[in-house]
């Protein structure tokens, strides 16, 4: 049974690979969606198309496959209608899924559960990324108004840090919020810039 | 009580008075909460609205009435009790190709029929088959692009090669050299033509001067097991949709669609379909289109069926689906008077006392009965002059040639 995925974003599409792979599928083929990318699926001949639900090129996608004379045997949006549950969590988790007409549905059912799976482990990878990603530009953002204290204040290190956080606690904000304001008034007072 | 509705829409100027409906208050007064979820295709908005993420959505008329007709994917029925807009569309192609056509580009959009003479011998002489971009096959544009290809010998499927891409990568594809034009709903038209890619070449009102465009859509049983809730957002709508027409609002409502959640596109590009003033060729003076998008006057929301059937002559003209009188009824069944009517019957919305009429017939603006209120239907003319009579649909495709 060969596979295609059609996503842009390589790690996703490495995510959803591997998982494929880990469960013995071994035709995989990974399409970024730009340019002749359907020409090339064309050739391919696929039994299954996994897509991300959010890409614009879904209707380039459909378009091909309701005028293409290459393909032997139409490829329709999920297998079966009437698992309606599984549709849902398909459409939940962001996936869309056409397979060739005539496939088992029995055959195609693994292939989407775990591409749900894993499009939901990977939608959480990033939603930890991103929290990182924000715990860093916080990082960030303390470092500096810890800085303009110790220029100005004359304060350590630890002592600026012990200032910011008590100020945060007094008026029931966060560190990074109070830090942020800091460096906003010494931005506006042109005091020592940093 | 507040009842929250999920509706899908894609970022195109036409999503107004959704947005308004939303951001104005309009729904509020009603009772609802508006959860717009902005979209990036219209086979995802589709499999949103059909399988029940959301409740409504912003879509393409002649994509509900393919989906009832199981021309795209699962088939489910479908209803539209409302039309978002009327016109809106613009066909630009590259500069190079438009250096072809008349240069006078306020003189090119007026004359549709001239300009279509001049774009076929275009075709000809374009160093390869011109590739045109449209967003969907079973959208507006891409009907009114074949339609008027068509009017003078060009063979939409065989002459030119329509590529569907979506509206947002149109520009792109442009810059790329993968399309030599494309007809899509603003503001990627003017955004092409602002990137000094691309020139107008026809808009959507010169072509059918009222032309059905956009449809609030809902599943078929979903409306009927929630007339409350339907009727309400109807009535949220129609006075969006006043508010959205009114000259004074034009401004403030191009900066609210600018936002990322909606257009994400500069504000002076979307007030030009709003104001319909239309710069055909970057660095041009604007041309003057009052017309070139309605939400509300002319009873533009009331959903003819007559507009219904019309797409359907189309789908059977360009053999997407063979004729017969149950696909006619069907078709005819997703656009939805009934549900507008009972919605605002204590309002004060003109309302047309028939629900077809014939299309294309009116040069002039016409006075016409309503239920209450004046009501003034404005020109509806094709361009080639053609008169789509909804009770002789065989006797108007047999008008056409379609062998091939």
């Amino acid at each position: 049974m060969q596979i295609v995925i059609i996503d842009d974003s390589g790690l996703r599409a490495t995510v959803l690979e591997e998982g494929l792979r880990e469960a013995g599928y071994d035709d995989i083929h990974i399409v970024p969606p730009r340019g002749a990318f359907v020409a090339r699926l064309e050739r391919m001949a696929p039994d299954v198309v996994l897509m991300d639900l959010g890409s614009p090129s879904r209707d380039t996608l459909e378009e091909m496959l309701t005028v293409s004379r290459a393909l032997a045997r139409p490829i329709a949006m999920f297998v079966d209608q009437s698992d309606e549950a599984m549709i849902g969590a398909a459409i939940d988790a962001g996936v869309s899924a056409y397979v060739v007409d005539g496939l088992r549905k029995e055959r195609v059912k693994p292939v989407l559960e775990l591409a749900v799976r894993r499009f939901n482990a990977f939608a959480k990878i990033q939603a930890e990324l991103e929290e990182a990603r924000t715990a860093l530009s916080d990082r960030k953002v303390i470092d500096r108004a810890k800085a303009i204290l110790m220029s100005q204040r004359g304060l350590n290190e630890a002592d600026a840090y012990a200032l910011l956080r008590s100020s945060a606690m007094n008026q029931g904000k966060k560190i990074v919020d109070v830090a942020q304001a800091l460096i906003t008034a010494s931005d506006l007072l042109g005091g020592g810039g940093l | 009580m507040t009842t929250t509705l999920r509706i899908a829409f894609l970022p195109l100027t036409d999503a107004a008075v959704l947005a308004v409906a939303r951001e104005r208050g309009f729904a509020e007064e009603e009772g609802l909460d508006l959860n717009l979820v902005r979209t990036t295709s219209w086979a995802t908005l589709r499999d949103r609205l059909i399988y029940g993420q959301v409740q409504a959505a912003h879509m393409l008329a002649p994509l509900a009435v393919a989906v009832t007709l199981g021309l795209s994917q699962q088939p489910v029925e479908l209803a539209a009790p409302y039309k978002l807009n009327v016109n809106g569309n613009m066909l630009v192609m590259a500069s190079a190709f438009a250096k072809a056509l008349e240069p006078d580009c306020g003189q090119r959009l007026a004359d549709p029929i001239g300009t279509a003479h001049d774009f076929a011998a275009a075709v000809g002489l374009w160093r390869r088959k011109p590739v045109i971009g449209i967003v969907h096959r079973f959208s507006s544009h891409a009907m009114m692009l074949r339609y008027w290809m068509a009017s003078v010998g060009i063979d939409p499927d065989r002459d030119v090669l329509l590529r569907v891409l979506p509206p947002s990568l149109m520009v792109e594809a442009m810059l790329a050299g993968e399309i030599d034009g494309f007809i899509a709903g603003e503001p990627w038209g003017s955004a092409a033509i602002e990137a000094g890619l691309a020139e107008a070449v026809a808009i959507g009102q010169r072509i059918w001067q009222r032309g059905v465009e956009k449809v609030l859509t809902f599943r078929a049983n979903w409306l009927e097991d929630n007339p409350d809730s339907v009727d309400r957002l109807v009535r949220a709508l129609a006075r969006a949709a006043a508010w959205c027409d009114a000259p004074e609002n034009h401004e403030a409502l191009a900066d609210l669609l600018s936002r990322p959640q909606y257009v994400d596109q500069p504000a002076y590009l979307i007030l030009r379909a709003l104001a319909g003033t239309i710069v055909a060729r970057a660095h041009d003076v604007p041309i003057a289109n009052p017309d070139f998008m309605l939400f509300s006057r002319e009873a533009t929301p009331f959903p003819w069926r007559s507009q219904a059937l019309w797409i359907y002559s189309q789908f059977v003209r360009w053999q997407m689906l063979e004729h017969s009188t149950d696909n006619m009824n069907r078709a005819a069944a997703v656009f939805r008077p009934d549900v507008f009517r009972r919605a605002l019957a204590h309002s004060d919305v003109a309302m047309p006392g028939a629900s077809m009429k014939l299309e294309g017939a009116l040069a002039t603006p016409l006075g016409v009965g309503s239920r209450r209120g004046e009501l003034t239907l404005g020109p509806d003319r094709f361009f080639d002059g053609r008169i789509f009579d909804p009770e002789q649909v065989e006797g108007y495709l047999a008008g056409f040639d379609t062998k091939r």
